[in-house]
């Protein structure tokens, strides 16, 4: 009985974790492997340099802004898409009618590609001849046009990047929070009534908040690696056929010009990657720390 | 016969893995030897214009020595093929907008020296030598394309503006032609940083890389030149935030802007859209060294050094684009607009004779200059960060590129220092 348990056991996650094994796992060592070589247009290098890829890209200026912007970045954009997305679903999670319908609308953007929403920004809402939308707007009340995406004082184009991305993400972490808001129990809230408690801010803080604890720790660390692996947004919002301009440009962006694009410098790219897990991997396990992550919202 | 809700689990699996398998065989339109004889697998980026892709469906077709299969891809090529260089499903003739040092040295593609030993003269230098390194030819130059500065003259007309024949000229005459409905020049979304490249370095009679392999730009010329960029910038006479960018003459017919830097192969949209009323002009010198000059490119034939079947690969590429001259011309001249990479065939060429294409055709004899082939993808990427820091950052042009000539330098010993070139195995 326990030879057929163990047989059904590979049957059902085998080819699964073979794939995991072979996608994943597989070309991630084999990156770690590549670090440590000379492997311009090659993945099968010889020439082995030990650490030089790894001072090389420290010592990348590049490489070290785009790390640095996308530290701030991170502290930007979290607390941001976390506010917007907590207050969706407090004021959806309040209504009496149509909340099947505003949950919907406030989520359908994140059904919507990143690359469609960012062409669309570019191409339409941000784009800086007078005739865009944001610059039509700008010309009712007097205003010439603004290039968003082409000027870098002031960084307008952080406010197409921001909005982009809020517009997209922030349904998806509503739905999280709406689904955290509906697990806590109503006795609580009678509770806070009969003891006193004011509706609103003191019941938000006192109440909701601590119940949502492990909801706000899992959207949290998904936000903070979202920002991390951020690319597709930048990469279709200011890449053009020669390149990406020297702002903005995420650490991903780099090192696909870097390893993928005309450079081919493998090598290099991967000792970047790595150096790229390991920031997340520190950050993430620092903030889980700090968090507390993995106790319950009832210990809170 | 009954099954069980567990049977009918894995035969599902079963057959979803199946499918999965059979669906890492890809489509890469390599074949092996057959009945048929050899099977070539040959890609193309996608060109824009009508009747490109039937075009070399048809050439391939006509091949009778080998079964040649044309891939069309759209997307990013370059990186496509790139990639696709790394591993065995790649292609066995590709066009390829270099080879790039490093393709060369990697071993990546094939010498072709032998095909045009015989016609080396008949194609244009300007293009044949950024494909030649050690003295061996790496890839056959296809068509040659070429940018320049469109203008239209019935704007320059009405602000009592002449096409400006110096940088200092233009940069004047951008801001004259600048109302709040037209911007007078547009040098692509970024501000020039992309397209311009190593252009304004040319024109300020300086170069990229010097004839024994160094930086060729570590001159107070450099920043001067790239200084008056900024200015451009700062005038607000750049058009910026187009919905098309510099390649696509959108912005210019439409009336956005009364100058355009753009490719040659804009040609024949904007003379349908604007008749008579544009002219051409090379990218003006600056300061006393300076020369007028236009960057020239070409998109060449070359064989993947992973082919299995390299001799009869060279061999189709030496009777498409070495011996098929009548391919070459309807290539060149019957769809978009590009000058025949052989001398004997842009001569002869009618539609090359009068107008803005003949200022073309001049423009790139007398002022052509290519990006040479030790000129990097990093070192390329280190300038062109810097350029963009110059134009829309208003950086101090001496201090970028003080950095610029240190990253460039140390790329230039690397690849210097590789100089063998690994066996095609």
């Amino acid at each position: 009985m326990r030879r057929r348990r163990a047989l059904w056991f590979w049957v059902f996650v085998g080819p699964f974790a073979l794939g995991l094994a072979l996608f994943t796992y597989v070309p991630l060592l084999w990156s770690v492997g590549l670090s440590f070589f000379d492997a311009h247009n090659t993945v099968t290098p010889t020439h082995f340099v030990g650490l030089d890829n790894y001072t090389a890209m420290l010592q990348d200026d590049a490489f070290v802004g785009s790390l640095r912007t996308f530290l701030v970045f991170t502290a930007f954009i979290v607390p941001v898409t976390y506010l917007l997305s907590l207050s969706l679903a407090l004021m959806v999670n309040r209504l009496r009618r149509a909340r099947a319908f505003f949950r919907s609308v406030f989520f359908l953007p994140a059904a919507c590609s990143y690359v469609v929403a960012a062409l669309v920004w570019k191409m339409s809402v941000f784009n800086g001849v007078r005739f865009g939308l944001a610059n039509t707007v700008l010309g009712w009340i007097g205003q010439g046009p603004v290039a968003w995406l082409a000027g870098t004082d002031p960084p307008w184009y952080w406010l197409v990047i921001v909005t982009v991305r809020l517009w997209l993400q922030a349904g998806f972490y509503m739905v999280l929070f709406l689904a955290g808001l509906q697990r806590i129990d109503p006795v609580l809230y009678e509770a806070a009534a009969v003891d006193g408690a004011r509706p609103g801010w003191t019941v938000l803080r006192h109440i909701t908040l601590p119940q949502l604890r492990a909801t706000s720790v899992g959207v949290v660390l998904l936000l903070v690696v979202n920002a991390f692996q951020a690319f597709d947004e930048f990469y279709n919002l200011l890449s053009d056929a020669r390149g990406y301009p020297p702002y903005a440009r995420p650490p991903l962006v780099y090192l696909y010009y870097t390893a993928l694009g005309q450079g081919q410098n493998l090598g290099l790219g991967s000792a970047g990657a790595v150096i790229l897990a390991l920031v997340i991997a520190v950050v993430t396990v620092g903030q889980a720390r700090w968090l507390r992550l993995g106790r319950t919202d009832a210990d809170g | 016969m009954t099954m069980s809700r567990r049977g009918v689990l894995v035969a599902g699996a079963g057959a979803a893995g199946a499918g999965l398998l059979a669906g890492c065989g890809s489509n890469t339109g390599r074949g092996g030897g057959d009945a048929h004889g050899t099977q070539l697998s040959q890609w193309y980026h996608q060109y824009g214009e009508a009747g490109t892709e039937q075009a070399v469906e048809r050439y391939a077709g006509a091949y009778r020595k080998a079964r040649v299969r044309v891939q069309w891809r759209p997307g990013n090529y370059d990186q496509q093929t790139a990639a696709a260089l790394l591993t065995d499903s790649g292609p066995d003739v590709f066009e390829v907008n270099g080879p790039t040092l490093d393709q060369i040295q990697g071993g990546q593609v094939v010498d072709l020296t032998e095909l045009v030993k015989d016609v080396e003269d008949d194609f244009n230098p300007a293009v044949l030598a950024p494909k030649t390194y050690d003295g061996r030819v790496w890839g056959i130059p296809q068509v040659v394309d070429m940018q320049m500065l469109y203008y239209r003259k019935s704007l320059l007309r009405d602000a009592g503006v002449e096409p400006p024949d110096t940088l200092d000229a233009l940069v004047d005459a951008a801001g004259k032609l600048t109302s709040s409905k037209v911007k007078g020049l547009f040098l692509g979304n970024d501000g020039g940083a992309g397209v311009l490249g190593g252009t304004p370095l040319y024109a300020a009679g300086l170069r990229l890389v010097t004839e024994d392999g160094k930086v060729g730009f570590d001159d107070p010329a450099a920043a001067r030149t790239l200084g008056k960029l900024h200015r451009l910038y700062a005038d607000k006479s750049l058009l910026l935030g187009a919905p098309a960018d510099w390649s696509d003459p959108s912005a210019f017919t439409q009336g956005l802007t009364a100058m355009q830097w753009s490719g040659l192969w804009a040609l024949p949209q904007i003379r349908k859209e604007l008749g008579d009323d544009f002219g051409v002009l090379p990218f003006p010198g600056d300061g006393g060294d300076g020369r007028p000059c236009v960057p020239v490119g070409a998109y060449g034939a070359a064989v993947s050094g992973r082919s299995r079947h390299k001799e009869a690969a060279k061999e189709f590429v030496r009777w498409l684009w070495v011996q098929r001259t009548d391919y070459q011309e309807d290539f060149a001249l019957s769809y978009g607009f590009h000058i025949p990479a052989r001398i004997s065939l842009a001569r002869k060429a009618a539609q090359l004779r009068s107008g803005a294409a003949a200022d073309a055709v001049r423009y790139t004899t007398d002022h052509g200059y290519a990006q040479p082939l030790l000129w990097t993808p990093a070192a390329q990427t280190a300038y062109q960060d810097a350029l963009s820091r110059i134009i829309s950052g208003g950086a101090s042009p001496e201090g970028e590129l003080r950095a610029v000539v240190r990253k460039a330098g140390a790329e230039l010993d690397r690849v210097k220092s590789t100089k063998k070139v690994k066996k095609a195995s």
